[in-house]
């Protein structure tokens, strides 16, 4: 059981774990490898009277990739739409490189090095691959009268990132709407990568791709680590989560049910904590009475607690 | 334990197709890449309105004939320039028709009245052409209301001061002649002047339209601000996710429709001399009919300023080939519904056709 959780895990890490060779238990040394680039202090979000995240503490290292899981509605989206600027926190702290900050356009975090690739993937299906690319982020040559948008560059530009992360297309000049969603979410991921980010936040990236398509955005979710970018990774999937992750966040109803280091946590705690273990726990007994539902794989309520109460100790 | 991993694994989402490789779609045709651009459609229809008023009306063939037509489309095509690029930029403007008639009230009477020089008087309705557009487009940005409704209140604000203000300051409802006033002259020379070109008087707003066309072109395909623009139109929230400043866009359209309208403002003020003040009611729909025709969506993202140039020339053919063609007036505005249903239909196609896999 135990080989099974932790030989993907292994082969996801193996490139990094030859790059880092020496430095053993990397995940304990979290908290104390350098300043975040990002920090979350207590910080929540109410929209109007309904409060959609409350006391979320989350910090994010150069070189980590951070792990935000949580089932639909856990206030994921409400999370990276404060941090990506689209959206401001009305309670506790934001801090950036160590101040705190209110960002009130995306553009704000572009500028402090966030990007962020949206779950709707934040195109516009009319304009071409190339244009959506670029788009905010324009190449431009020439002194003003005549600036004008590098298209050579940009087409050149495109095509090579695009065919880094293993997309290949005929004709960049095609609307972007004509793409799979797959291809899509790689040029939106191939982009914000190709901006310079050093922090990188993704929204549920594989969640509309098939498993080979998965494994792209993880592995180059995992090249961006090793570039030394700071990787929020949300997800509702603790699989793909576990094989890239160093630190796991889970939230519950706009609450942080979990934070723990990847020592601290193995993958079926994660997957309980993600799949509503605690819930499932409670309503055990209640299950078997229920002819046909198997539930002895189901963990014990305490089996749950301890990962939690570990967390708690430690930040 | 395994068993544990079962709903959460399974919760992951079906898979998508798979990877795509090299080569798999196939090169679209010629005839399909160019049935994509947004104008071919408004193109096979001015060819055929040509052909059509060609050969129902001898007068139509003429080239002073083709000199008038050009300078109806211009007049309507300089502002259908700006207004094209505020759809394509996805809002849209009702007042642009009455602006015009704003603007021209403005410097005639700010010249007449203050007896200044009429550049004073041009150069203070170029500032309130401007204060409307931005106008215009701060409300839009900060309310978040269709600009259907901000700008029919606009409409309908000028509509009212244009007679209202007019009628107090000369107790009529056309402002005074100013030919007699110092820069009159430079001005229409500027404004309203005619170009001969081999023997044929044609307007000088034939060529400003055209340059214009030019720049508007250049603007939109090959500036950042024509990305913005067109990102803005197609989706906003996406736009504005990654960085486009879509509330400067939008105002910077709104300025634009603005400047068109001054220009043609003073276009008519020096061709008259005076303006009359109920005017340019209804004109807007006109504008927004050539950006239509011209292959522009309504609902933003696309289009070209070239399309917008076709329409107005399509619009110029048919208002002077009724005349030429001795038939009551009166078809125009059933002509022109015609062709606007029948852009509409032919973008429609064309859009399905664009992005069909």
């Amino acid at each position: 059981m135990t080989d099974r959780t932790t030989s993907p895990d292994d082969a996801g890490r193996e490139p990094e774990a030859q790059a880092e060779a020496g430095t053993e238990a990397r995940s304990d040394a979290e908290p104390e490898a350098g300043q975040p680039i990002v920090q979350l202090r207590g910080a929540g979000k109410a929209y109007g009277n309904v409060r959609a995240l409350h006391g979320v503490d989350l910090s994010v290292h150069p070189g980590q990739v951070t792990c935000v899981l949580g089932d639909n509605g856990a206030g994921k989206s409400t999370l990276i739409k404060i941090i990506s600027g689209l959206h401001q926190h009305t309670e506790g702290e934001f801090l950036i490189d160590g101040e705190a900050v209110q960002l009130s356009t995306p553009r704000e975090a572009l500028d402090k090095g966030i990007a962020t690739v949206y779950q709707d993937l934040a195109t516009v299906p009319l304009m071409p691959v190339w244009r959506n690319f670029f788009l905010g982020s324009e190449m431009t040559k020439s002194p003003w009268p005549v600036r004008r948008l590098d298209i050579a560059a940009m087409k050149q530009t495109a095509d090579t990132e695009l065919r880094a992360m293993g997309i290949v297309l005929d004709d960049l000049d095609q609307p972007i709407g004509t793409l799979s969603g797959g291809q899509r979410q790689s040029v939106a991921i191939a982009r914000a990568v190709y901006f310079g980010a050093r922090v990188l936040i993704l929204d549920e990236p594989t969640a509309a791709l098939g498993v080979k398509q998965s494994g792209v955005v993880l592995k180059y979710i995992a090249a961006a680590r090793d570039r030394g970018l700071g990787v929020i990774f949300i997800t509702h999937n603790p699989h793909h989560a576990y094989m890239v992750g160093d630190h796991f966040s889970v939230l519950r109803l706009g609450t942080m049910e979990l934070s723990a280091s990847r020592a601290d946590v193995t993958l079926e705690e994660l997957t309980n904590h993600m799949a509503g273990g605690a819930e499932l726990a409670a309503l055990k007994h209640e299950l078997a009475q229920v002819r046909g539902v198997d539930v002895a794989g189901l963990p014990e309520e305490h089996d749950l607690q301890a990962p939690l109460a570990a967390s708690k100790g430690k930040s | 334990m395994t068993q544990a991993t079962a709903p959460a694994a399974s919760s992951s989402p079906p898979a998508s197709p798979a990877a795509p490789k090299d080569g798999r779609t196939s090169e679209r045709s010629l005839a399909r890449r160019l049935a994509a651009r947004p104008e071919i459609g408004a193109l096979i229809a001015a060819i055929a309105v040509y052909i059509f008023f060609f050969v129902v009306a001898s007068p139509f063939r003429e080239a002073s004939s083709l000199a008038n037509v050009l300078y109806e489309a211009s007049v309507m095509g300089i502002m259908a320039l700006p207004v094209a690029l505020l759809m394509i930029g996805g809002e849209f403007d009702l007042s642009a028709g009455v602006a015009v008639t704003t603007a021209a009230l403005t410097a005639s009477m700010w010249s007449f009245q203050l007896s200044m020089n009429v550049w004073t008087g041009v150069i203070v309705a170029l500032v309130v052409s401007l204060a409307i557009g931005a106008f215009n487009g701060y409300m839009l940005v900060r309310t978040g209301l269709p600009s259907f409704l901000i700008t029919l209140g606009s409409f309908l604000i000028l509509q009212g001061a244009n007679l209202a203000i007019t009628k107090l300051f000369t107790g009529n409802v056309a402002t005074d002649s100013i030919s007699d006033m110092d820069g009159f002259d430079q001005a229409k020379s500027i404004f309203a002047s005619e170009i001969g070109i081999g023997g044929v008087d044609v307007k000088i707003t034939v060529f400003y339209w055209l340059i214009l066309a030019a720049a508007a072109t250049w603007l939109l395909l090959r500036t950042k601000f024509g990305n913005w623009i067109f990102a803005t139109g197609g989706s906003q929230e996406s736009a504005r996710a990654v960085g486009v400043p879509v509330t400067f866009t939008k105002i910077a359209l709104f300025m634009g429709v603005g400047a068109g309208a001054w220009f043609v403002g003073m276009h008519i003020l020096f061709s008259f001399n005076t303006v009359q003040s109920g005017e340019g009611v209804g004109n807007e729909f006109l504008y927004i009919i050539a950006a239509v025709i011209g292959g522009c969506l309504l609902t933003g993202g696309y289009g070209s300023a070239i399309g917008a140039v076709i329409g107005a020339f399509i619009f110029g053919m048919v208002s002077q080939g009724i005349v030429y063609a001795n038939w009551n007036p009166d078809w125009f505005k059933a002509f022109l519904g015609v062709m606007l249903l029948l852009a509409a239909l032919v973008n429609l196609w064309v859009r399905r056709q664009a992005t069909r896999r």
